[in-house]
């Protein structure tokens, strides 16, 4: 196979993957999916490295480096912020105790348990 | 991919596989943090090694500009308010699209002439393109959320044909830099390239309304994932491939789940406002009467009803209210009465916006009712509550044709028998198109700050 069209086979296989894996989400989590594939995408800081360390000229050093600085940008606050929206999902299960939350207890704590 | 030895490609076959799991594990409330994290961890695991193995140069200003990033993000991820998250998304997004195009950039500077394949070219033009348009169109998205500019759509005349001869300019300077390498100055043109993509973002995205943004979000999230991939085509890069084409396509996926939660089609969302002055939304503020009341009368109400409704809108989370509601509906709780959350898909900012917010107020995720769920209950409510909600209780929706919103499925609260609305003020939401439910005989506004009054709510039911 020629090489263009192993990375087409590439391509062509993560697309039907991304469809896949996505395709029974719940509308509660959209939000947070969606912010969690705006990480993932981060990894073009990957990208930006490698082009950054093999920069000859001082403008291509600048520019590289502001594609370094926005790449982990987006990498890292992407999953921070991901991270803090789907800790408050869970967080309220092993908040049962909570005075206010008698009436739903039960519903509460077995869930958790499943 | 040459140069890369073989434990290194092993890796960033781990780091794919991580994204795998994490979309599949983001997709499930149950999996839905450690996917994240697993997402994460393939994602620093691929940028580490990169270090080990490839003959890097400027190795200290790259770490300081890593550092830079990391902290920028990490400290903005902190302190965000979650009512805020949707623009935080789309500036990420932004970002992301422009480090995408500025890599693509520096490829094209270094690797041009007769010597580079064509599809290489292809794909290097194509990442330049889109991630500008991704850069310049979450830029906007990210002014409209944070209201540095108005929301909503901005029209001027003869936008659509400048939008398409931008388009048509993107094309042929992408297919000069493909056909042309030896003779077209690669820099300047990749420059040019950029230029005209910025454009097309910034026109793509100012003629959508306020309510339609956060689809655009998804779509421009997508838009950056399909050029990493083609990023990481021009890189030989098989994790920055396979990275990007999953969130391009799931990103895809998602835009079109969410347009239909609002009853429209992306190109409809995209180009709607273009066709005509009817989705502008009449705006039209009447001085029509309507009925108003205090806080006392309403908490009988509440208090002597047997099924309650509240609709919780992006309003109550602007006002911090969440607890104070949530305390109000515990209390009605423990005297009998049955009370759901009725969530629109869209409610808040963003698709899944509201559940975020709830959750943080600790409301138990079973009181909080899907709209399909929910909507057949509304005859037999005998109050609704909407507190900070508009556009998604709007009947518009269902009856006027022309309004922006027609064909978005709304919560059917004006089929309930008493609806009491919690607002600040007349104005409109965040579509901008008045809403016939506040005109409604069965209807009562409480005028206030969503936190004072459902205090006020909260006390005068307490008292009863």
């Amino acid at each position: 196979m020629s090489e263009p069209v192993v990375w087409l086979t590439f391509f062509i296989l993560s697309v039907f993957v991304g469809i896949e894996v996505i395709s029974k989400v719940s509308s509660t989590l959209h939000t947070p999916l969606m912010s969690g594939a705006n990480a993932i995408h981060g990894i073009i800081l990957l990208g930006a490295i490698l082009v950054t360390g093999t920069a000859h000229t001082t403008l291509q050093l600048v520019v590289g480096l502001a594609a370094v600085v926005l790449a982990s940008l987006n990498m890292v606050g992407g999953f921070v912020v991901t991270d803090r929206m789907l800790q408050m999902f869970t967080r309220r299960r092993p908040v049962a105790p909570d005075p206010s939350a008698d009436r739903s207890d039960g519903a509460t704590s077995t869930r958790g348990r499943r | 991919m040459s140069g890369t030895p073989v434990w290194a490609q092993l890796t960033y076959l781990f780091a794919a596989v991580c994204f795998i799991l994490a979309l599949k594990g983001l997709s499930s409330p149950r999996h839905a943090r450690q996917g994240n994290l697993v997402g994460a961890v393939g994602a620093v695991v691929a940028c580490v090694i990169v270090f080990f193995y490839a003959d890097l140069r400027h190795i200290v200003p790259i770490v300081v500009a890593v550092a830079v990033g990391t902290i920028g993000g990490f400290v903005g991820a902190r302190r965000v308010q979650m009512t805020q998250m949707p623009q935080l998304v789309a500036l990420f997004n932004g970002v992301g699209g422009g480090a995408a195009a500025l890599v693509a950039l520096l490829e094209l500077s270094d690797a041009h002439g007769p010597g580079v394949a064509r599809f290489t070219l292809v794909a290097t033009a194509f990442t330049i393109v889109v991630g500008a348009v991704s850069f310049a169109g979450s830029m906007v998205t990210f002014a409209k959320l944070q209201e540095l500019m108005t929301s909503r759509p901005v029209l001027f005349p003869g936008l659509p044909v400048v939008f398409g001869a931008s388009l048509l300019i993107a094309l042929a300077l992408a297919v000069l830099t493909v056909v042309e390498p030896g003779s077209w100055p690669a820099v300047g043109g990749g420059v040019l390239l950029a230029v005209v993509g910025l454009a097309v973002g910034l026109l793509l995205v100012l003629p959508v309304g306020g309510a339609d943004v956060p689809i655009v979000i998804s779509l421009l999230n997508a838009f950056t994932g399909l050029t990493v991939a083609a990023g990481g085509y021009v890189l030989g890069n098989t994790v920055l491939l396979v990275g990007g084409t999953l969130v391009g396509a799931s990103g895809t996926f998602l835009t079109k789940l969410m347009a239909s939660a609002m009853g429209r089609s992306v190109l409809n969302i995209l180009f709607g406002a273009l066709k005509g002055g009817s989705t502008l939304g009449a705006g039209e503020v009447s001085d029509r009467p309507v009925r108003s009341a205090g806080p006392e009368d309403m908490a009988i109400l509440l208090n002597y009803a047997s099924r309650v409704i509240v609709v919780p809108g992006y309003g109550l989370a602007v006002a911090q209210a969440q607890h104070t509601l949530r305390e109000l509906v515990d209390l009605l709780g423990e005297r009998g009465i049955v009370v759901d959350y009725a969530i629109h898909p869209v409610a808040g900012r963003m698709p899944g916006h509201m559940n975020v917010l709830l959750a943080e107020a600790q409301v138990p995720y079973e009181q909080l009712k899907e709209m399909e769920h929910i909507n057949g209950e509304f005859k037999q409510a005998d109050v609704v509550l909407v507190v900070g909600a508009n556009d998604v209780v709007n009947p518009a929706a269902k009856t006027t044709p022309g309004a922006p919103i027609y064909g978005m499925p709304i919560l059917n609260a004006d089929e309930a028998k008493q609806v009491i609305f919690l607002k600040r003020s007349m104005r409109p939401g965040f579509a901008g198109i008045e809403n016939e439910l506040l005109y409604d005989p069965r209807t009562t506004l409480l005028f206030g700050d969503a936190k004072e009054t459902l205090g006020k709510l909260l006390s005068a039911v307490k008292a009863l």
